[in-house]
């Protein structure tokens, strides 16, 4: 890992979801793209004003939902006709609409498990530490009633005198510089 | 009409004249403030730890009743031929019901985009995970060797024996098991950012560990918030079928058996809609008392109260139409071993436990909850929930036990009778289920902060820049 220098970018706070977004959407107009809204819950618009659309967590969904039926159906079925076969009042070893409902079960839990999960791991959670915690008033208002925009420093547009005086024309309370 | 004065009430939303779903006057910091307030306090109001005790020592019932049952065995039950399932069953099927509501009203409202729902859905999954803990006991210590319960899932043994895929039982297996495991992901998942803010407003360096920990490092990216949505939508979409197959696979136990009384097509939706019955009641059960002692009046409204019965309505008349059906399949199968059955239970030697269902199912709530004002009258509906709970009890009791003593052979009649290990085995569960929600309500967040914000004014986002000064004067 490259030693870090410098700060991690810079933090502006505002009081209401619309001053945030549209402070965004200047950002993105501007031509900032390393840049991450932060909220006390989910403010859409904001992650329009990102331009983040497309999230795979669906797919992620779908193919465990997927991979639990087929295990679940494979499992039954080499269980009940080869694994231990038993004869119960003569009907098939191979019942599959019997078979249907662990089956149907276990969809559920797969597809379940990986949204879950997926989402975790996509979010790169857990990660107990991240440097807009070290922003002094960030802690007191992201899961609170505050919302903040973090215009990255690795962003290629970044400087700290310019990034600065763009988002002081916004009405934000404050704009601070987060270190790594 | 000019001649009716206008209802003044700030409770009432003037538009509907329904009962608004949070009361006026909350911002972003009131609602953060309140409900961490209750989790992060110094100061434990002392009912809290009454109740914890009372809760722990009516559990001791489980751990006493469950030891004796270890030494002794299943003998020590009321469990005998004919009458080969008993209060295991009953209390298995009632608490398993009961967690249903809990899903119903994390899922499925949502996908219905009942907002309302934002304030009672945390502590009715929480609700959903103690009763599923409660009910996973019964199966558990039933088996006879639950040392050997593990035998019940599919993994590769030296013995070379495998389950039965074509048994309900071998299907409850795989119901209950991911009904539970997907509760409790569900639950986990949506207190994550619930979590961020508890970390964010702990002073002590432990409660900072503990829920930064769970929190996972929460910082409300809206990068991270979009994919949570998404998340928690396809949970919530899972969980809808899920919901409505446990309780299928559960009546299926019955309904697969060739029995009178337990052999019908009937039962998959009259179970399901039963369970939603009761499991609303028992959320009304919990919900009136915190409220009452939290003060939280003005997040668990008179709409809550009133909405959840209005579904106990509908469900309670579903659950009336089975049995009048049941009643009916009776004389028109032109079976004689279903009309007897039908018969010996109403008029039997355990008539009576019908004749309470009735009046506690059906005559009691069905008849008073029409009525706005006693939808609206919180003691008369604490009253109706716990009727509603205590009829869903003796519906199972009806089914299991009435159906199995008297079946087609005179010769093999017998009774049913349950022992003081079979109560105190029940009551305990109650005591532990009181045990585990009077934790959760002290050491969780009970009410979902990042939700309830949802449903604030505040939160609307204008578009245009000259909106933009009403908006940030109406947040401040």
């Amino acid at each position: 890992m490259p030693p870090r220098e410098g700060i991690f970018g810079l933090l502006a706070e505002f009081n209401t979801p619309t001053e945030l977004v549209e402070a965004t959407e200047a950002a993105h107009a501007a031509g900032y793209r390393r840049m991450e809204c932060y909220t006390p819950y989910p403010v859409e618009e904001a992650a329009e004003a990102l331009h983040f659309h497309t999230t795979r967590v669906p797919l992620l969904c779908l193919l465990g939902g997927l991979m639990g039926v087929t295990t679940a159906f494979l499992i039954e079925t080499w269980v009940n006709v080869w694994g231990y076969p038993l004869n119960i009042a003569g009907r098939p070893l191979w019942s599959w609409p019997a078979f249907i409902i662990p089956a149907y079960e276990w969809t559920i839990l797969f597809a379940g498990l990986s949204a879950a999960f997926g989402m975790i791991g996509l979010n790169g959670l857990p990660q107990l530490y991240h440097p807009v915690f070290n922003a002094p008033n960030f802690r007191n208002g992201a899961t609170t009633d505050k919302f903040f925009l973090c215009l990255e420093a690795h962003d290629p547009k970044f400087s700290l005198t310019e990034t600065r005086a763009f988002l002081e024309q916004f009405p934000a309370v404050s704009v601070v510089e987060v270190d790594h | 009409m000019a001649t009716k004065e206008p209802i003044i009430d700030p409770n009432l939303d003037p538009a509907t004249g329904e009962y608004v779903v949070i009361a006026p006057g909350h911002n972003f910091k009131s609602v953060t403030q309140k409900i961490s307030g209750i989790v992060l306090t110094s100061n434990t109001p002392l009912g809290w730890f009454f109740g914890l005790i009372v809760g722990a020592g009516v559990a001791m019932g489980v751990v006493v009743g469950i030891t004796w049952l270890f030494i002794k065995g299943v003998g020590i039950w009321g469990v005998t031929i004919p009458g080969a399932w008993g209060f295991a069953i009953i209390n298995f099927v009632w608490w398993i019901g009961i967690g249903h509501a809990g899903t119903l009203i994390s899922a499925i409202l949502l996908l219905f985009k009942q907002t309302w729902r934002n304030s009672i859905n945390r502590f009715a999954e929480a609700m959903t995970i103690f009763a599923v803990v409660c009910a996973g006991t019964f199966p558990l210590i039933h088996v006879g060797r639950p040392w050997l319960a593990y035998w019940l899932f599919p993994y590769p043994n030296t013995m070379n024996v495998w389950p039965q895929f074509r048994s309900p039982l071998a299907w409850d297996v795989f119901a209950v098991s991911t009904y539970a495991i997907i509760s409790i992901v569900f639950w986990y998942i949506g207190m994550i950012p619930d979590f961020g803010t508890l970390r964010d407003r702990a002073v002590s360096p432990l409660a900072k560990a503990f829920y930064g920990t769970l929190s996972l490092g929460w910082r409300g990216s809206t990068r991270h918030w979009i994919r949570y949505e998404s998340a928690s939508l396809l949970l919530a979409g899972l969980s809808t079928p899920l919901v409505l197959s446990v309780h299928t696979v559960i009546s299926f136990d019955f309904a697969v058996a060739s029995l009178a009384g337990w052999h019908t097509t009937i039962f998959p939706p009259y179970f399901v809609a039963g369970a939603v019955y009761s499991g609303f009641a028992m959320v009304l059960t919990l919900a009136i008392p915190i409220r009452k002692f939290y003060h939280m009046e003005d997040l668990v409204t008179l709409r809550h109260l009133d909405n959840m019965a209005k579904v106990m309505l509908a469900t309670g008349g579903i659950v009336a139409y089975g049995y009048g059906m049941e009643v009916f399949m009776s004389w028109y199968s032109a079976s004689h071993w279903e009309f007897f059955m039908m018969w010996n239970r109403m008029f039997g030697p355990m008539g009576w436990a019908y004749w309470i269902l009735i009046a506690t199912n059906i005559v009691i709530p069905l008849t008073s909850l029409w009525s706005r004002k006693l939808r609206v009258n919180v003691a008369w509906l604490f009253f109706i929930s716990i009727v509603v709970n205590t009829g869903m009890w003796f519906e199972r009791f009806v089914i299991v036990v009435t159906s199995l003593y008297r079946d087609y052979l005179p010769s093999s009649w017998g009774t049913y009778r349950a022992t003081k290990w079979d109560y105190m085995i029940y009551v305990g569960t109650m005591g532990l289920f009181t045990l585990l929600f009077f934790l959760f309500i002290r050491f969780l967040p009970m009410i979902p902060m990042s939700e309830i914000k949802m449903m604030l004014p505040q939160t609307k986002v204008r578009k245009g820049h000259q909106n933009a000064e009403v908006v940030s004067q109406e947040a401040s």
